[in-house]
């Protein structure tokens, strides 16, 4: 049993700074709201928080929601236990994210714009005319989602444990701080919405820049500099493992880890902005070029990240002991007992502080977005189709918190490798979404049932795929992304894998069920809507002028 | 980048001597496809060159102690906010031409002055 003392400075810092956000999170349902509008009625004020941020405030949300607290924690830890392949991977991830972003992006923004769409499915729905495809998006991103929003939890958990809080004799004790820090959380996101998120990202981002900067200057100098950093990880990581006779990690990936490293990184960043979260974001920006804009910026996160990551090298070379509550090993505490170890006190309170804010932020994004998943997607495709938009909101909110404690429940009375294995099968599930969306924005060459079978039989070959992957030292399944593509010994990350047959059953069957003559179902878009700016009007506009001109005259509206 | 077929510019008739306006309007002229095919090639090498790694893949040369392939990643991060940077404006200033060229061939739109005003006035 490992007592941990309790740090009582750092402490106050984390709890302090804490309360400044919540008291900004409910804040912020008064914050840029439009002034005919009383409360936030609808999924475009609540859920979208306005549809309305700029460039700026668009940078921050989408940085709060991208870089997760899970992030700065799993990042570090992969670099401390195993090395590049699982952890540096994550920077290649994020340089190709952005040009793929660039490129889909604004198109999603543009058609989304015209038709009032709140959802990625929303958009397949209309698009497809298929509210079963529609469904299978939605369901993947809200199952996807759950499990990130626990790997938020998780991230927290890792901050409270090394501040001392939490012992393991007390099962309520353990777990009191994390559940008074996600009751104030789903408050401030009900009653704010996506504002609450928006505004405390700021305040998150800047301390987590403050923080890295300041440990990536300090720490090297402090240790002898990166050389002989980079030396204590090359040892660490060279050292061959008694259980499997292989290295500990990679240092410099040889040539049988480079088909693993790019397929790991290209398909982390498809799958990135399938996640409902992601798309929330990006439909709350106030422009079709307010994303293209923040793809040539949001990538000083992605600086950011690397060094960060560096800093799970740092911890090598520190001797750093992420020692748990019960005596093992947890890497995930590693760059929390970093922190604590190496500065003041008062210092170690802003950033941990920093990584527990920064998991609040993308928590909150994910359970609206997925919480707008079910009521667009489920509850008025499948229940009821004339709800109004006060209704819709309603919902949402509510769903929101189901969310929410369904992930708390998800971390508290399960495992946290279960948390962590759901979130990795949910990686590879997003992807399968993929195809629908992002051929969608460009052709309706595909026929959305070949699409619904392309999906289901990504889902299946990846969720079979990952449960044959078997770790090599504990015997568990889900032990890895990784697996050698079937019949070859070519490595590569599960859900690029799963998604090319994905791809290859969509286009056979599309061409098999064009020869049967098989409906294609109504597209409600148009091309002219893919290039939409914010000054184009928005499709019920256009109706409405229509209405008043159909019977000839001028237009009392134009 | 298909942004060549995207716009669907149609000059229907109907358009050009009322107010009338259609969901197919078109919204922007016909594009040239230089800025289009250059902003594609900018993007597509900030996709390739990140994911080979070997290209990459050493030891040496190291730099402050980096390892060429850890200094290497990270300058590649600014690289790819260059190249994207410079993607969008190309796409952009093309983007811009192709929506005066529509109004002013197009339809007369009511809102067509507050547009001007609403992209100068969205930038930070």
């Amino acid at each position: 049993m490992n007592a941990r003392e309790i740090n009582w400075t750092a402490l106050v810092i984390v709890v302090v700074l804490f309360v400044v956000v919540a008291v900004m999170g409910f804040l912020a349902a008064r914050w840029r709201r439009s002034t005919n509008v009383e409360g936030l009625h609808s999924l475009d004020e609540w859920g979208l928080g306005g549809r309305g941020f700029g460039t700026w405030i668009t940078w921050f949300l989408l940085g709060g929601d991208l870089y997760t607290a899970y992030t700065f924690v799993a990042v570090p830890a992969a670099m401390w236990a195993t090395g590049a392949v699982t952890g540096f991977f994550a920077v290649p991830y994020t340089i190709v994210l952005y040009p793929i972003i660039f490129i889909i992006m604004s198109r999603l923004w543009s058609v989304s714009h015209r038709h009032g769409y709140v959802t990625s499915a929303d958009f397949v729905g209309g698009r497809y005319g298929s509210r079963w495809l529609s469904l299978a998006v939605a369901v993947t991103g809200i199952v996807a989602t759950m499990p990130y929003i626990a790997l938020q939890l998780v991230g927290i958990k890792a901050v409270l444990t090394v501040l001392g809080l939490g012992s393991s004799d007390n099962v309520l004790l353990t777990d009191l701080p994390l559940i008074l820090a996600f009751v104030v959380l789903a408050a401030y996101t009900y009653t704010s919405g996506l504002r609450a998120p928006a505004m405390i990202a700021v305040v998150k981002d800047l301390l987590i820049y403050l923080a890295v900067i300041v440990a990536v200057i300090y720490l090297p100098i402090k240790f002898g500099g990166w050389d002989s950093i980079f030396s204590s990880a090359q040892a660490k990581l060279g050292a061959v493992n008694q259980a499997t006779g292989k290295p500990a990690g990679v240092f410099v990936p040889g040539a049988a880890n480079y088909s693993a490293y790019w397929s790991l990184a290209l398909g982390s960043a498809m799958a990135l902005f399938m996640y409902p979260h992601s798309v929330t974001a990006v439909l709350a920006s106030k422009a079709r070029n307010t994303i293209r804009r923040n793809a040539a910026i949001l990538p000083l996160y992605s600086l950011m990240l690397g060094f960060l990551a560096l800093l799970g090298f740092v911890a090598i070379k520190a001797g750093t002991k992420p020692i748990d509550l019960d005596g093992s090993v947890n890497p995930q505490l590693v760059v929390p007992q970093l922190f604590l170890d190496h500065f003041p006190a008062w210092f170690a309170g802003i950033a941990l502080a920093a990584i527990a804010i920064g998991a609040l932020v993308p928590a909150a994004i994910m359970s609206i977005a997925a919480a707008n998943m079910f009521t667009r997607n489920i509850y008025r495709d499948f229940i009821r189709p004339d709800v109004d938009p006060k209704t819709e909101a309603k919902v949402s909110k509510i769903v929101s918190l189901v969310v929410k404690v369904g992930a708390l429940v998800f971390v508290i009375a399960m495992d946290q490798s279960a948390a962590i294995n759901m979130q990795l099968l949910g990686g590879i599930w997003i992807l399968q979404t993929f195809p629908a969306v992002v051929a969608g924005l460009y052709t309706r060459w595909f026929d959305r049932w070949a699409l619904l079978a392309g999906w289901a039989v990504g889902i299946i070959f990846g969720t079979v795929s990952a449960y044959n992957v078997v770790n090599p030292v504990t015997k568990a399944h889900f032990g890895g992304s990784v697996a050698p593509i079937p019949g070859t010994d070519f490595s590569v990350y599960i859900a690029v894998s799963a998604f090319a047959l994905n791809l290859i059953v969509a286009a056979v069957l599309t061409l098999v069920l064009r020869a049967l003559k098989v409906s294609t179902g109504e597209d409600l878009t148009r091309s002219t809507d893919y290039a939409a700016d914010e000054t184009d009007p928005k499709v019920v506009q256009i109706e409405k002028t229509q209405h008043f001109t159909q019977p000839g005259g001028p237009s009392p509206v134009a | 980048m298909s942004h060549a077929e995207e716009s669907g510019y149609r000059p229907n008739g109907e358009a050009s001597n009322g107010s009338r306006l259609t969901r197919d309007t078109a919204i922007r002229g016909p594009a040239r496809p230089a800025p289009y095919i250059g902003a594609g090639i900018l993007l597509a090498a900030a996709i390739l060159f990140p994911l080979m790694p070997q290209l990459y893949a050493f030891d040496a040369p190291r730099l402050g102690g980096l390892p060429f392939f850890y200094w290497y990643q990270l300058l590649w991060v600014p690289i790819s906010a260059i190249l994207t940077g410079t993607s969008y404006w190309l796409v952009t200033r093309e983007d811009r031409r192709r929506r005066a060229e529509a109004r002013a061939g197009g339809p007369p739109r009511g809102d067509a002055a507050s547009a001007d005003a609403g992209l100068g006035g969205d930038r930070p």
